[in-house]
C-alpha cells in the first residue's frame, strides 16, 4: 500500500500501541454460548492469527469487531472508537473480507472494484492511480475484464482483498481467507497480508487450520468461546520443547505401533507421519517407554521440534486413547480378490468439459488411499464414480470386483459412504437416524437390534438417542456418521472430506477409528484437503487438471520435492511442487 | 442380502424416515396444517363472486310515481349501501369516473307517464367498465328491480327480453355450493405438490440424497417412499375439505363417495409424480417451493375452477387436458351436486390414472438420471 496509509498507521501506533481493545466480551445465541468472557488486545503492525476449531467463536468474534452484531456483555474498541458506539466510524477505520465471497459474481473484477468504491464514497474515476496500485499488489491486473463468478477461489479471494483494501483501512480483517483456496494462491495471500503489516496495519486473519498458525506474529487461541492462549505461537510451543519425538521408517506396522503408543501412559498424543509415527508427551513424563517402544518395533527415536498443533492438543488435555473400540468388535475382512477397488481410463465429461481425464489406478485390499488435489482438480468427479454417485463417461470402476455400472444394487451394499459435513437426517432422533441406516442396508430383526446396539456402545451415543444430530457436539456428529456409514459393516468405506471443520481432538479419534479398520482389512477411499491427513494414506494420488499428476506413498511424494533449499518439505511443500511442475509439463507440451 | 429392486426392509425405514421428516420439518408442517384451515376461511367466507356492499347514483328528472316506487325499491335493495341522488347528468359520470360508485341510474321525466300510459318505462344506466364483473352483475340486480316495476333498464337501446332462468343443480345459486368442492382439489393439489416438491431437495441440501443414492435403495423404492406419505396426508386433507363441505357448509353430496375417494387417490397420485419431478431438478428447497408454485398457480388458472375451460384457445384447452385438477374438478363438483353417475366419473378418472402413470414414470427417470 502507499506510503500515506502507512504514516497514517504509525501515527496512530504513536498514539496507543493496541488496534482492537476487547474486554469481557459475551454474546449468544439462543442457548449457544457463542464467546464466554473473552479479554484480549490486537496491535497494529502484525498479523495476529484468531485461531481455533469450527464453532470456536471466531466468526462471532470478527462480526462484533466489525460492528455487525452487537455484544451481550463487555465492549471492543478498534482503532480507538467504539464498534457500539462509533459504528459508522469502524466501518470507515476497518476493512473486512467475510468467509464466503463477498462480491457480485456476474460483475467483471473492475466492476465489482469501481462498485466497492463508490460504496465507500469514493470517486471510482479519479482513483486510478489506487485501483493500479491494488491491481497490481493483487496481480489482478490482467484479469480486471473477467467475470468475478469465473475466477478461480484464490483469485476471488484476492479480489476481496483488494475491496477490503480500497478505504485504507487502519485494521484489516480476514475470516478465513485460507478456505478454499489452493496452497498455491495461499503462499500469495500470506506474501500480502505480509507486505500490509509491514507497513504499520493491523491484520486479523481467522483460521481453522493450526498450521497457519504458526505464520501468525502473534495467536488469539480459542475454544468454545473462551480463550486459551493470547501470545507468539513460539511461546506456546516453547513449552513443549523436548516432549515431541519421532519413530522413523516404521513402514507397515506404523498403524500398529501408533495404536500401542497412544494407549502409553506417558504419551498424551500421536499422528501418522508418512511412514513414520509421531508422538507427543505428557507434560514431566519421560521419554523411557516410547524409547523401550522404539526398540522392540527396531526403529529409531528422533527427537522432532514441536508444532503448534501439539500444544493446541497439550492445552486441550491431550488426544483421545490409540485403540478402536469400533474396530475390535469388527471381524476380518475376507475378500475374494486381493483387489479392492480399481478404475480403467475413468473419464467424465460435462459437456465440452473434462472433469476427470483417463485416470486408472488399483487400491489393495486394507489400504487407506488418499484421493488429493486443488479445488476444480476433479478429485470429488472421480470420487463420485469411484462410488456410484456419477455414470462415467468412458472406462469403469469395480468396487470389490463389481461393475458398478451393472451390478449397481450388489456392489452398492459392499460400500459404506460417509459424505462431506456428516449428512444426517437432522429431522430424526440419533435413534431413528440409526434405524433408518440399518433399515436401508436391509438388516432385519436380531442382526439389526445387535448391530443398533453395537453402534450405540461403541461409540458413546447412549445419552443421545432421542436428541437430534444438529444438538450433537461435532465429535459426536462425526461418531453417528461413521456409525451409520459402517452398520452394514462393508468391505470398502468411501470418505469425503472426513474431517473439514472438525477440531483436531475430534479428528484423531475419528483417525484412530480409520486405522483400526484398515488393520482390519477394510479399505479406505478418503478425498482430503487437510495436508496433514494426506499423511495417514498409505498410497496418495494427486489430481490436478483432471489428470492424476502423482500416486505414491506420502513419504515418496515428499522426497521428489526436496530440493537443497528444502531437504524435509511438508505434504503442502510437495503438492506445491507437483502441482507446479504439473502444469510445466502441460505449458511445454502445448 | 437380496438384491430385487423392491425390499420390504429398505422401504419401511425409507417411509418412517419421511412421515418423520414431513411432520418435524416446520415447512412442511406448515404446508399440511395451515392452508388448509385459512383456505377454509378465506375462500369460504371473503371469495364470492356475488355483489355486495356497493354505492349507486341517480339522477331522477320524473317527480312521478313510477319514479319515486323504483328509488324505494332500490333504498331498500340489499346489495347496496348507498343511494346517491345527484341534479345533473355531469354528477353521475364525475361519480363513476371517481369509483365511487359502481353503476348510475339516469330516470327520464317521461319515465312515470310513458308507463302510465301502458308503455315500458325507460332508464339509463351506466357502468363502470373497470369493474367489468361486478358491474354486470349489478346491471342484472337494476334489471330484475326495474322490471318489478314494469320498467326497464336500458343499458343500450335495446330491451332485455323477460326471460325466466332457473338454475339446475343450484337452485339459489348459493356461491359456496360451488367453491369448496373447487377447494378440496386445490388444497390436495398444492400440500401432495409442495410435500413431494421439497421431499428430495430438502435431501439434496443435507447432504443426504448422495447417502441413499450410494446405498443399495433402488430408484423405484425413493419415488415409492416419497409418494406415500404425501398420498396419506393429501388424501387426509382432501377428506378434510369434503367433510367440512357437508358438514359445516351443508352442501348436498349426491354422488358416490367411494369413486370420489378412488379419484382422488388417482388424482394426488398424479400430483405427487409432478412434484417428485420438480424436486428432482432443483437443488435447494427455495427452488423447489418457487417450482410448485410456477406450476400449480397455472394449472388452477387453467383448471376451470375460475373460468369454463370452453373459453380458452383450442390449443389451452389441449393442455388443460393434461392439468390433473381439470378432470377432478369435474368429478368432485358433479359428486358433490350432480350425483354424478359412475359411468361419467370413470370418463374422468381414466385421463387421471393416465396422467399419474406418465408423472410418476417421468419422475423415476428424472431421478435416475441425477446419476448420470
Amino acid at each position: 500500500m502507499g506510503a500515506q496509509s502507512a504514516s497514517d498507521a504509525s501515527r496512530q501506533h504513536g498514539q496507543h500501541d493496541a488496534a482492537v481493545v476487547i474486554e469481557n466480551l459475551a454474546k449468544h445465541f439462543g442457548k449457544v454460548q457463542a464467546l464466554r468472557g473473552l479479554s484480549a488486545s490486537i496491535r497494529y503492525g502484525r498479523l495476529t492469527g484468531l485461531v481455533g476449531p469450527d464453532g470456536a467463536g471466531k466468526t462471532t468474534l470478527m462480526r462484533i469487531m466489525t460492528g455487525l452484531l452487537v455484544p451481550d456483555a463487555g465492549s471492543v474498541t478498534l482503532a480507538g472508537f467504539d464498534v457500539v458506539k462509533d459504528n459508522d466510524a469502524i466501518h470507515v477505520a476497518s476493512g473486512y473480507m467475510p468467509q464466503r465471497f463477498g462480491l457480485y459474481e456476474d460483475l467483471t473484477v473492475m466492476e465489482n472494484m469501481r462498485l466497492y468504491a463508490r460504496l465507500r464514497g469514493m470517486d471510482a474515476e479519479h482513483n486510478t492511480e489506487l485501483f493500479d496500485e491494488l491491481l497490481e499488489f493483487t496481480r489482478l491486473g490482467p484479469f480486471t475484464a473477467r467475470l468475478a463468478g469465473k475466477l478461480s477461489g484464490g483469485m476471488k479471494q484476492k479480489l476481496g482483498l483488494a475491496c477490503a483494501l480500497m478505504a485504507r483501512p487502519k485494521v484489516l480483517l480476514l475470516d478465513e481467507p485460507g478456505v478454499g483456496v489452493d496452497p498455491v494462491s495461499r503462499q500469495d495471500l500470506w506474501r500480502m497480508v505480509q507486505a500490509l503489516t509491514d507497513e504499520g496495519m493491523a491484520v486479523v486473519w481467522s483460521t481453522a487450520y493450526l498450521d497457519e498458525a504458526e505464520r501468525c506474529q502473534s495467536v488469539l487461541l480459542l475454544n468454545q468461546g473462551q480463550l486459551l492462549f493470547d501470545g507468539p505461537p513460539q511461546e506456546l510451543t516453547a513449552q513443549l520443547e523436548g516432549r515431541s519425538f519421532r519413530l522413523e521408517n516404521v513402514g507397515a506396522e506404523r498403524r500398529a505401533v501408533l495404536t500401542e503408543a497412544l494407549d502409553l501412559p506417558s504419551v498424551s498424543d500421536g499422528v501418522i507421519q508418512g511412514a513414520g509415527v509421531r508422538v507427543v508427551l505428557r507434560a514431566g513424563a519421560d521419554a523411557q517407554q516410547v524409547q523401550a517402544l522404539a526398540a522392540r518395533s527396531r526403529v529409531e527415536l528422533a527427537a522432532v521440534p514441536a508444532r503448534f498443533e501439539d500444544a493446541f492438543i497439550d492445552l486441550l488435555g491431550g488426544g483421545p486413547g490409540g485403540t478402536s473400540t469400533l474396530a475390535e468388535r469388527l471381524p476380518p475382512v475376507e475378500l475374494g480378490s486381493d483387489i479392492a477397488v480399481s478404475c480403467r481410463h475413468l473419464t467424465k465429461r460435462f459437456g465440452a468439459f473434462t472433469a476427470t481425464d483417463d485416470v486408472s489406478f488399483e487400491v489393495r485390499k486394507g489400504e487407506i488411499f488418499g484421493l488429493l488435489g486443488p479445488n476444480g482438480a476433479g478429485k470429488s468427479t472421480t470420487f463420485k464414480m469411484l462410488c456410484g454417485l456419477l455414470k462415467p463417461s468412458a472406462g469403469e470402476a469395480h468396487v470389490v470386483g463389481l461393475d458398478l455400472r451393472r451390478a449397481t444394487g450388489a456392489a452398492k451394499s459392499r460400500l459404506g459412504y460417509m459424505a462431506q459435513k456428516f449428512s444426517l437426517y437432522g429431522l430424526l432422533s440419533v435413534r431413528q437416524n440409526l434405524e433408518f441406516s440399518a433399515g436401508v442396508y436391509q438388516l432385519e430383526g436380531d442382526t439389526r437390534r445387535q448391530r443398533i446396539e453395537e453402534m450405540i456402545a461403541t461409540f458413546d451415543l447412549g445419552d443421545w438417542l432421542s436428541a437430534t444430530p444438529d444438538s450433537l457436539p461435532l465429535g459426536h456428529k462425526q461418531r453417528l456418521a461413521l456409525a451409520c456409514s459402517l452398520m452394514h459393516r462393508p468391505p470398502v468405506l468411501f470418505l469425503d472430506e472426513p474431517t473439514s471443520g472438525v477440531d483436531p481432538i475430534t479428528r484423531r479419534e475419528f483417525w484412530t477409528h480409520i486405522n483400526g479398520l484398515a488393520r482390519k482389512g477394510v479399505t479406505i477411499m478418503v478425498t482430503t484437503h487437510f495436508m496433514d491427513e494426506a499423511e495417514y494414506c498409505d498410497r496418495v494420488a494427486m489430481l490436478s487438471r483432471a489428470r492424476l499428476i502423482a500416486l505414491d506413498t506420502p513419504d515418496a511424494l515428499k522426497r521428489m520435492a526436496a530440493s537443497a533449499q528444502q531437504p524435509d518439505p511438508t505434504m503442502e511443500d510437495a503438492f506445491i511442487h507437483l502441482v507446479e511442475s504439473a502444469d510445466r509439463d502441460t505449458e511445454a507440451a502445448a | 442380502m437380496s438384491n430385487a429392486i423392491l425390499s420390504f426392509t429398505r422401504l419401511r425405514a425409507q417411509f418412517v424416515k419421511e412421515v418423520l421428516s414431513i411432520l418435524r420439518d416446520p415447512r412442511s408442517r406448515m404446508v399440511v396444517f395451515v392452508p388448509p384451515i385459512l383456505q377454509l376461511l378465506v375462500f369460504a367466507f371473503a371469495a364470492t363472486l356475488e355483489v355486495r356492499n356497493v354505492d349507486i347514483a341517480v339522477y331522477n328528472q320524473d317527480a312521478g310515481r313510477w319514479s319515486l316506487e323504483l328509488m324505494q325499491r332500490l333504498d331498500s335493495a340489499r346489495f347496496i349501501s348507498h343511494v346517491r341522488r345527484v341534479d345533473s347528468q355531469r354528477q353521475l359520470h364525475d361519480l363513476i369516473d371517481r369509483g365511487e360508485v359502481i353503476a348510475a341510474l339516469a330516470i327520464p321525466a317521461d319515465f312515470s307517464r310513458t308507463i302510465a300510459a301502458g308503455g315500458g318505462g325507460r332508464a339509463q344506466v351506466l357502468v363502470d367498465g373497470r369493474r367489468s364483473n361486478s358491474g354486470q352483475i349489478t346491471v342484472a340486480y337494476l334489471s330484475t328491480i326495474a322490471a318489478e316495476v314494469g320498467a326497464a333498464v336500458v343499458p343500450d337501446a335495446q330491451a332485455p327480453k323477460p326471460v325466466v332462468v332457473r338454475h339446475w343443480f343450484n337452485p339459489n345459486l348459493v356461491y359456496r355450493w360451488f367453491i369448496v368442492p373447487g377447494l378440496t382439489g386445490i388444497l390436495a393439489l398444492f400440500s401432495a405438490l409442495l410435500i413431494t416438491s421439497l421431499s428430495i431437495a430438502r435431501e439434496r441440501e443435507l447432504g443426504t440424497f448422495d447417502q441413499l443414492l450410494v446405498s443399495p435403495t433402488s430408484t423405484p423404492e425413493i419415488i415409492i417412499s416419497k409418494s406415500l406419505p404425501a398420498l396419506a396426508i393429501g388424501t387426509l386433507l382432501g377428506l378434510f375439505m369434503i367433510g367440512a363441505g357437508v358438514f359445516v357448509f351443508g352442501i348436498p353430496f349426491t354422488g358416490s363417495f367411494a369413486l370420489l375417494l378412488a379419484s382422488l387417490v388417482l388424482f394426488i397420485l398424479s400430483v405427487v409424480g409432478i412434484g417428485l419431478m420438480i424436486s428432482a431438478v432443483s437443488a435447494t428447497q427455495q427452488q423447489a417451493i418457487l417450482g410448485a408454485f410456477a406450476i400449480g398457480v397455472p394449472a388452477v388458472l387453467m383448471s376451470g375452477f375460475a373460468t369454463p375451460v370452453e373459453n380458452m384457445p383450442t390449443v389451452l384447452q389441449w393442455l388443460a387436458q393434461a392439468i390433473p385438477l381439470t378432470h377432478f374438478l369435474v368429478i368432485v363438483e358433479g359428486s358433490f351436486l350432480k350425483a354424478m353417475p359412475a359411468a361419467d366419473i370413470l370418463a374422468n378418472a381414466w385421463p387421471l390414472a393416465l396422467i399419474a402413470l406418465a408423472t410418476l414414470t417421468l419422475a423415476t427417470l428424472l431421478v435416475r438420471s441425477r446419476l448420470q
